[in-house]
């Protein structure tokens, strides 16, 4: 197995990335589109066999939509451009297609039945049997050699519930060895996985390359890249940017450094203004409305994983603080549950609003206190879709509309109306359903309905997340008035860019810890990826293992420590690309709802 | 006529006269009219499937479906039905469903008759205990939807069976009667009579005058409100059509029941309910949680709704209705027997359904139970008439429901598209 020679960068437009080894896999020109948005312009991805192939890029940068056009989940017809399997032009019509040629994905989400045995489980839909009628002696046979080749001890007896994610993993990966895959294709693995069960992830990945399997993995996490990767494909706004050579040969150390694929990730163009920060001059401007100590969570059902791990933050009046992170690292997770415990199992912390000491148990209490969520998905968490405007802006604060119980109908028809001018709502009249109306104009209803519960503090989810670059502006109008007029404001984003364009201060969190926190000055689109990529390399197994690691001593001198070092080396990088910080950044970018 | 293009032409006007508006052209009061009926298309449609259905037994029985004592008659015999409907289209649009509402309407049936017959307790006291029974039950379901987290199906499939267990142990297999004449007029009496000789039965034209008094009265203050908030309202001319059409059913209705023994003790009960709720539903905070519970749990959650309190006080409610719609029944038949409200959940589900309620919940109104609730009981009474026999009624019912969901589900998929 050779692998290219030299590192080398390619512009978007080249193929493979190699010279030697025979290609497996080979897209040319694949563009692809939703409604409004541009996923995919003109991609090109080159896998050769046996290798282990990164796929990496921000949120929305394309890759599972990438991935899904491979795949058949998006059938030939819906896309353009070529795919080119084992030299063979592919029209893969749906997963059941791609899958008998070889191609297998395994999704972050696991498809596996919970309550049907491991055994059941890998022959679903591919089972053992005569006239309809399954054989299991001849099922579980063969699952067992199938399992053992993927190092699982269990029986093939067992139920999926009651074994770890970690387990179901390697459950997919023998799944997928039963339909003979010559191209393996993991979405995230490790995201869900501790660091045990990644390691021995990885491994297996690496043995299945030994046994000539081809392998694409997209990861958002570097040194995992470093790790196994033999090459690295960098999308950034759909388009391919360019494929680096990681290794030589298996087993070589690495090649490239994580700078290198995060000066790929984020470089790009930057061509949308944001509008000019007011600044709030009240009286009490500076002082902190929100302050979160010591904020630890665990996961709903695996309560062993620590999804929010002490993290301590403030936020002062008139502020925009923003919090980076990639998918899983926990921003979501500790907004939720700061915000009357929606999400996850509350285990420690603190919230001071305004310097009082508040609890936030229920979602009443944490609107009593003056805490608004906007939240991440507003069609599931956020809106009401088969009501009108009206009433989904009157909800969060109905009792403010209401006297001795009865809606004032007027007074809040009004407030509706006053809205759907002040935010420059598109709908005929405030009646209009809400799944009627565009992604912007969804957002815009929903920031109305916090905006009109006057908090103090508003915690945003990715605002901005599918909608488009007209009304992403309005709505950092929208913010920066929030602000102007002396309300925190948390900025929840995966665009690095709106982050630098939009906040004061920016925290950076990675696997459920804040890994640093970085002033409006010091940001670069660099710096952030950094800290976003950082994972705590050092005593990695044994944390999770025994579920009860507090070490605070560790939590706070590793961020501090880590912050400074590598807004140090980041100092060079800088001065190389355009401050990013000079706020804008590229239409296409978003809204590709590239898995989340 | 020229149509002004903006919407919002008149802001600078200031709260007025109602002629103003009647400058708004044509087809933007046409678009308005349009998109009010479209998006109560179910509800307006059933209105109409009514009157068709009323217009086409009015033919088929010579006339007798309108005689006064048959008016009298359908709105008795639906009542508990519609009763139910209209407590368990709370339900379903809080995205539940309560299946033990027949056998909990018996249960307390049956409790009022041991409590009457047995104990001799005054009626009223009866009737009032009979009340906090279905509360109760209400509570106990509830506790277990809302605190526990048990699917209302099985919660309520399970009070299904206690209730009508409960309902024999209590009885102990065999009618109860006979009840003091005061409860049995809850059911079978009508409003004294009062005053002079007419032709007509005087409180009931009196009622029928304060009724219209009161919707105008509704109708000009909502629309002086609307107006003085700047609001969108319906073009004064189609305003007025609107008024003299309630008028003029009010006025048939009121003279009908006048012309025989006057309203109805049932209906004047069912009047206060379809009133009260459909306030609460529309107006008061716990109703719009109502809706925003059965539209999107998640994000009713997130909005500070609190969910728990709102599924317990809907199915608190309910119980409160199934044991007001067993108490009418069993007033009606005058005994408390163990077959009372067998199947009776399944017509107000039916009712429900037919008057607009979504599976998924989020969506319906109480007035769209009642109107639900009249289609299937005017085709019962109508094919009875006419001497259909209940084989065939209960063919024709199922179809009905059928084609009423049926046409939803189409009328929103050529919407969608």
């Amino acid at each position: 197995m050779t692998a290219p020679a030299e590192q080398f960068e390619k512009g978007p437009g080249a193929d493979g990335a190699g010279t030697a080894g025979r290609p497996v896999l080979e897209m040319r020109g694949i563009s692809k589109s939703f409604p409004g948005v541009r996923a995919l312009s003109d991609v090109n991805l080159t896998v050769h066999a046996g290798e282990i192939h990164a796929i990496c890029g921000e949120n929305g940068a394309g890759k599972s939509t990438l991935v899904k056009v491979l795949s058949g989940v998006h059938p030939h017809g819906s896309y353009e451009g070529e795919i080119l399997f084992g030299g063979e032009p592919c029209a893969f019509k749906d997963i059941r297609a791609s899958e008998q040629r070889g191609i297998v994905i395994i999704h972050q989400e696991l498809a596996l039945i919970p309550y049907l045995s491991l055994a059941e489980n890998i022959f679903l839909g591919n089972e053992h049997s005569k006239r309809g009628i399954i054989s299991w002696s001849e099922t579980l046979r063969r699952a067992d050699t199938l399992l053992k080749r993927v190092g699982l001890p269990d029986k093939p007896q067992t139920r999926i519930a009651d074994i770890g994610v970690g387990k179901q993993q390697l459950v997919e990966i023998a799944k997928a060895l039963s339909k003979e895959v010559e191209l393996l294709i993991l979405d995230e693995p490790t995201a869900a996985l501790n660091d045990e069960d990644s390691r021995k992830l990885l491994e297996l990945i690496g043995e299945l390359r030994a046994q000539g399997i081809a392998c694409i993995v997209i990861s958002h996490k570097l040194n995992e890249i470093r790790q196994i990767a033999d090459s690295v494909t960098i999308l950034r706004d759909g388009r391919t940017i360019e494929t680096l050579s990681v290794r030589e040969r298996p087993g070589d150390e690495p090649e490239i450094s994580e700078d290198r694929i995060i000066r790929g990730m984020v470089g790009r163009d930057l061509d949308q203004r944001f509008p000019p920060r007011t600044g709030y001059e009240g009286e009490d401007a500076g002082t902190v409305a929100l302050s979160v100590s010591d904020w630890t969570v665990r996961h709903p059902i695996d309560h062993q994983r620590k999804v929010v791990d002490g993290v301590s933050l403030q936020v002062r009046r008139g502020e925009i603080v923003g919090i980076a992170g990639l998918m899983g690292a926990g921003r979501t997770e500790l907004a939720m549950n700061l915000f009357g415990r929606s999400y996850g199992l509350y285990e420690r912390g603190t919230v001071r609003v305004d310097g009082r000491a508040v609890q936030t148990r229920t979602v009443p209490e944490a609107i009593g206190h003056g805490i608004a969520y906007v939240t991440e998905d507003r069609k599931t968490y956020g809106l009401n879709l088969i009501e009108d405007i009206n009433r989904n802006i009157s909800l969060a604060s109905l009792s403010g509309l209401a006297r001795r119980g009865v809606v004032d109908e007027h007074a809040e028809r009004r407030v509706a109306e006053g809205y759907l001018r002040s935010m420059n709502i598109k709908a005929p009249n405030v009646h209009e359903q809400v799944q009627r109306l565009s992604g912007g104009n969804q957002q815009k209803v929903v920031l109305s309905k916090w905006i009109h519960a006057d908090p103090e503090v508003l915690i945003l989810d990715e605002p901005t997340r599918g909608i488009d670059v007209g009304a992403k502006y309005e709505i950092y109008t929208v913010i920066d008035k929030l602000a102007a007029q002396g309300k925190a404001v948390v900025f929840i984003s995966s665009e690095l860019p709106e982050l630098l364009g939009m906040c004061d201060r920016i925290y950076t969190m990675a696997a459920g810890r804040l890994t640093g926190e970085v002033s409006r000055e010091d940001a670069t689109q660099e710096v952030l990826m950094r800290h976003m990529t950082e994972t705590l390399d050092t005593g990695a197994g044994t944390g999770t293992a025994t579920g009860t690691d507090t070490s605070p001593g560790t939590t706070s001198g590793d961020t501090g420590a880590s912050s400074t070092s590598s807004s140090d080396t980041s100092s060079e990088d800088r001065a190389g690309t355009s401050p990013g910080s000079t706020s804008t950044f590229d239409s296409s970018t978003s809204g590709t709802s590239d898995k989340s | 006529m020229t149509t002004p293009t903006q919407t919002r032409d008149r802001s600078g006007d200031g709260p007025g006269r109602p002629n103003e508006q009647q400058e708004p052209g044509r087809s933007r009061a046409g678009a308005l009219l349009l998109e009010t009926v479209r998006n109560n298309m179910r509800q307006y449609g059933m209105l109409v499937a009514l009157a068709l259905i009323v217009v086409l037994f009015q033919i088929w029985t010579d006339g007798s479906l309108l005689l006064p004592n048959n008016v009298s008659n359908i709105v008795q015999q639906n009542s508990y039905i519609l009763i139910l409907a209209m407590g368990m289209m709370m339900v379903i649009i809080a995205g539940h469903i309560d299946l033990s509402v027949g056998s909990l309407a018996a249960f307390v049936g049956a409790a009022a008759a041991v409590m009457m017959v047995r104990h001799d307790m005054p009626w009223v006291l009866a009737l009032v205990l009979s009340l906090l029974i279905g509360a109760a039950a209400g509570a106990w379901q509830g506790f277990w939807i809302a605190y526990v987290g048990i699917p209302s199906f099985i919660v309520t499939l399970a009070g299904m069976l206690l209730f009508r267990g409960g309902t024999q142990i209590l009885l102990e297999g065999q009618s109860i009667a006979p009840f003091p004449r005061g409860f049995q007029e809850i059911a079978q009496g009508f409003i004294p009579e009062m005053g002079p000789y007419t032709q007509y039965h005087n409180p009931t034209l009196l009622i029928g005058l304060v009724v219209i008094a009161f919707v105008l009265f509704q109708e000009w203050r909502d629309r002086r409100r609307q107006l003085a908030y700047e609001l969108e309202v319906l073009p004064f001319n189609l305003w007025l059509l609107k008024c003299v059409a309630i008028v003029a059913a009010v006025v048939a209705f009121t003279l009908t029941l006048a012309s025989y023994h006057g309203v109805p003790v049932v209906l004047l009960i069912m009047c206060v309910l379809l009133i009260g709720l459909g306030f609460v539903m529309r107006n008061a905070v716990v109703g719009r949680h109502v809706y925003a519970l059965g539209g999107n749990k998640a994000a009713a959650k997130l909005s500070g709704v609190k969910d728990k309190r709102v599924t317990f006080l809907v199915f608190v409610n309910m119980g409160v209705l199934a044991a007001l719609a067993g108490c009418v029944y069993a007033a009606r038949l005058n005994a408390g027997t163990p077959q009372a409200g067998i199947n009776f959940e399944l017509e107000a589900i039916a009712a429900a359904f037919i008057g607009g309620a979504s599976m998924s919940g989020g969506v319906g109104t109480v007035l769209g139970a009642v109107i639900g609730g009249l289609v299937l009981g005017v085709l019962n009474n109508g094919m009875s008439l006419v001497g259909i026999g209940t084989d065939y009624q209960q063919v024709i019912k199922g179809l009905v429901l059928l084609a009423a969901v049926g046409f939803d589900v189409w009328n929103k998929r050529k919407v969608g598209s």
